[in-house]
């Protein structure tokens, strides 16, 4: 009853808050889609090429959050961004690109070979056969990617918080060190349903991405 | 005009390559379709794909209407092409009608002429457009799909075809109807087609000319009934199976084999009238016609040498008949089907045209084709 009354009083805090995690998570994951896709298409020219750099984003994937920020404190701090939100957006890129760069290589790589020789056999040049084929085929599991990616860095822009940067996790390490089970019980509860509409909002529009002819099949 | 000349291929190491196909030639005539057959792995979509580039050549050259296509940028040559694939490969993403405008899209058309073009080929195959231009691929039947690969193809109107296997992935009474359309539709629009196969029926049933495949060599380029009658070598004989002589049957039409000095008789005449012409001919029979000239009944040999009275007492009904314009293979399953030794072969307008007997069908086989 006393969390619900916290929530109540400061509804427009969390709801500031709620749009400051927002905007580090979609901003984020926005360039990640921007750099990880293209690579995730790159590699598919190469399957040594693609080991190493799944490899790599594997690597990156498993740092702590925690021990990143930390990393980052230095390496930023000469640009004089060493905390705050500039390095919760590098985070967050950096963690977004295993699961699009991979899941853009296995769909690309596992467009049917027939319609790449169609495309092919029928004149399209490389860019028109990614554009107007492979693409469009792979988008939906380029987008479970993403969402993989939203989600997961939903939670890591929670930790941000202690680096300064905002955001819903603000109201867990406020809890946390001010023994407050009204504020970490709140933030917990905001993240947790941020990351639940985000998911929906993306299916929502993976479904809009997805041509209706492939829609419905399965996607791994 | 297709030519090849001396197209080889080769794989791996060049101090021992596999060599996929092998100082290949051939000439093959605007407006005709050429079936390269032969068993799994002798080079026939190497071969094939060579045409378009997919593969590029290890040594020699394809010739377009005379064109060396080496000198072509592979892009264009492609799209001058219409390629249909064994799995068919319409694009899932794409509605029917953006699969079949593909090439005339990457071509540039008017999007107006493109999309009246997708109707017009869709009306061609009796395939309703209205039903479905806006559908998917995964909307249609195989044998729809099919269809529509092979419009797909057509769509910008290429004068040269290659299609691989391009029936293999449908049932075989669904393959029957669309080879069938298929050459409806080649009878006007004459392509050049270059068309992968490795069922013989297929081959004999499509081809102006087939070129038999062994191990990357074209051992023999010859016209189906041609191949058929004279296998160059025990490998083709082989191949071609010991009842090639049968499948000569169907390139053959009843119209080229059937004996046209048949005997008419009224069913007023005698038999003994009916029996001395009946003698004094070739023929085993009599035909009586009806006023519009179809063969109505038939006096044996047998029966007007046994019997007397009027030919309107001993005439039998004529059981069935068969239309000039079909096959032999056709007209011999009429005759086994009801036992008629003798089968009346019928114009367009019913009327008796011609007699067909097994004689007939040995003597014109025996002679080596329609020549
Ligand atoms: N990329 C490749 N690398 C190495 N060898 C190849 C390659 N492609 C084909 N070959 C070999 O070349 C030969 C001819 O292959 P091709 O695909 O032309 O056969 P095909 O006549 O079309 O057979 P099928 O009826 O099975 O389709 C085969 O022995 C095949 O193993
Ligand atoms: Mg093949």
């Amino acid at each position: 009853m006393e969390i619900i009354g916290f929530i109540i009083d400061n509804l427009h805090i969390i709801g500031a808050r709620t749009i400051e995690h927002i905007s580090i998570v979609f901003l984020a994951v926005g360039i990640a889609i921007a750099t990880a896709v293209p690579i995730g298409i790159a590699i598919t020219q190469s399957k040594s090429t693609a080991d190493t750099i799944l490899y790599l984003a594997s690597m990156m994937i498993t740092v702590p959050s925690i021990a990143l920020f930390g990393l980052m404190i230095p390496l930023l701090s000469p640009i004089g961004h060493g905390i705050g939100y500039v390095p919760a957006v590098v985070a967050v890129i950096l963690y977004s690109q295993l699961p699009i760069i991979r899941n853009t290589y296995t769909a690309i790589t596992n467009v049917d070979p027939a319609l790449r020789e169609a495309a092919k056999g029928m004149g399209m040049s490389t860019w028109q056969r990614l554009r107007q084929v492979e693409i469009p085929l792979a988008i939906p599991v380029i987008m479970a990617g993403v969402r993989t990616a939203v989600v997961m860095n939903i939670g890591v822009t929670a930790i941000a918080a202690y680096i300064g940067a905002g955001g819903l996790g603000t109201f867990i390490s406020r809890g946390i060190s001010q023994s407050d089970p009204r504020q970490l019980v709140t933030g917990a509860l905001a993240v947790s349903l941020l990351a639940i509409a985000a998911d929906l909002f993306l299916a929502l529009v993976q479904r809009l991405l997805t041509s209706r002819g492939i829609q419905g099949e399965v996607t791994p | 005009m297709i030519r090849l000349e001396n197209l080889t291929k080769h794989y791996g190491p060049a101090h021992d390559p596999l060599i996929a196909v092998d100082n290949v030639s051939l000439d093959l005539p605007t407006g005709e379709i050429c079936v390269l057959l032969g068993p799994s792995g002798c080079g026939k979509t190497t071969t094939m794909k060579m045409i378009n580039r997919l593969i590029q050549p290890t040594g020699g050259k394809v010739f377009i209407n005379g064109k060396d296509t080496s000198t072509v940028d592979p892009i264009e040559l492609r799209r001058s092409i219409g390629y249909v694939i064994q799995q068919i490969g319409l694009f899932p993403n794409k509605t029917i009608e953006e699969n079949i405008c593909v090439v005339p899209d990457l071509l540039g058309w008017d999007r107006r002429k493109s999309r009246d073009r997708a109707k017009e080929l869709l009306e061609l195959v009796g395939l309703q457009p209205d039903l479905f231009l806006k559908r998917y691929p995964k909307e249609l039947s195989g044998g729809q799909q099919q269809r529509v690969g092979v419009l797909r193809a057509l769509a910008a109107d290429p004068p040269v075809m290659l299609m691989d296997e391009p029936f293999g992935a449908i049932d075989p009474i669904n393959r029957e109807v669309i080879q069938e359309e298929f050459l409806k539709m080649q009878r006007e629009i004459r392509k050049t087609i270059i068309f992968v196969s490795h069922d013989l029926d297929e081959a004999v049933k499509m081809a102006d000319k087939i070129a038999i495949f062994r191990s990357g060599k074209l051992e023999q380029y010859a016209a189906p009934d041609d191949l058929l009658a004279r296998p160059a070598n025990s490998f083709i004989e082989d191949f071609l199976g010991s009842d090639r002589a049968l499948k000569r049957l169907r390139l053959v039409s009843v119209g080229d084999a059937m004996e046209t000095d048949f005997i008419t008789v009224l069913e007023t005449d005698s038999v003994e009238h009916a029996r001395a012409r009946i003698r004094s001919s070739r023929s085993a029979a009599a035909f009586v016609l009806d006023a519009e000239g179809a063969p109505r009944s038939v006096l044996s040999e047998q029966v007007a040498e046994a019997c007397s009275g009027t030919v309107g007492d001993h005439a039998e009904p004529v059981k069935s008949t068969v239309p000039i314009t079909g096959d032999l293979r056709q007209a011999v399953s009429v005759m086994f089907a009801h036992d008629m030794p003798l089968l009346p072969c019928i114009d367009e307008a019913g009327r008796l045209a011609g007699v067909m007997s097994y004689r007939s069908i040995v003597h014109h086989l025996g002679h080596g084709g329609k020549a």
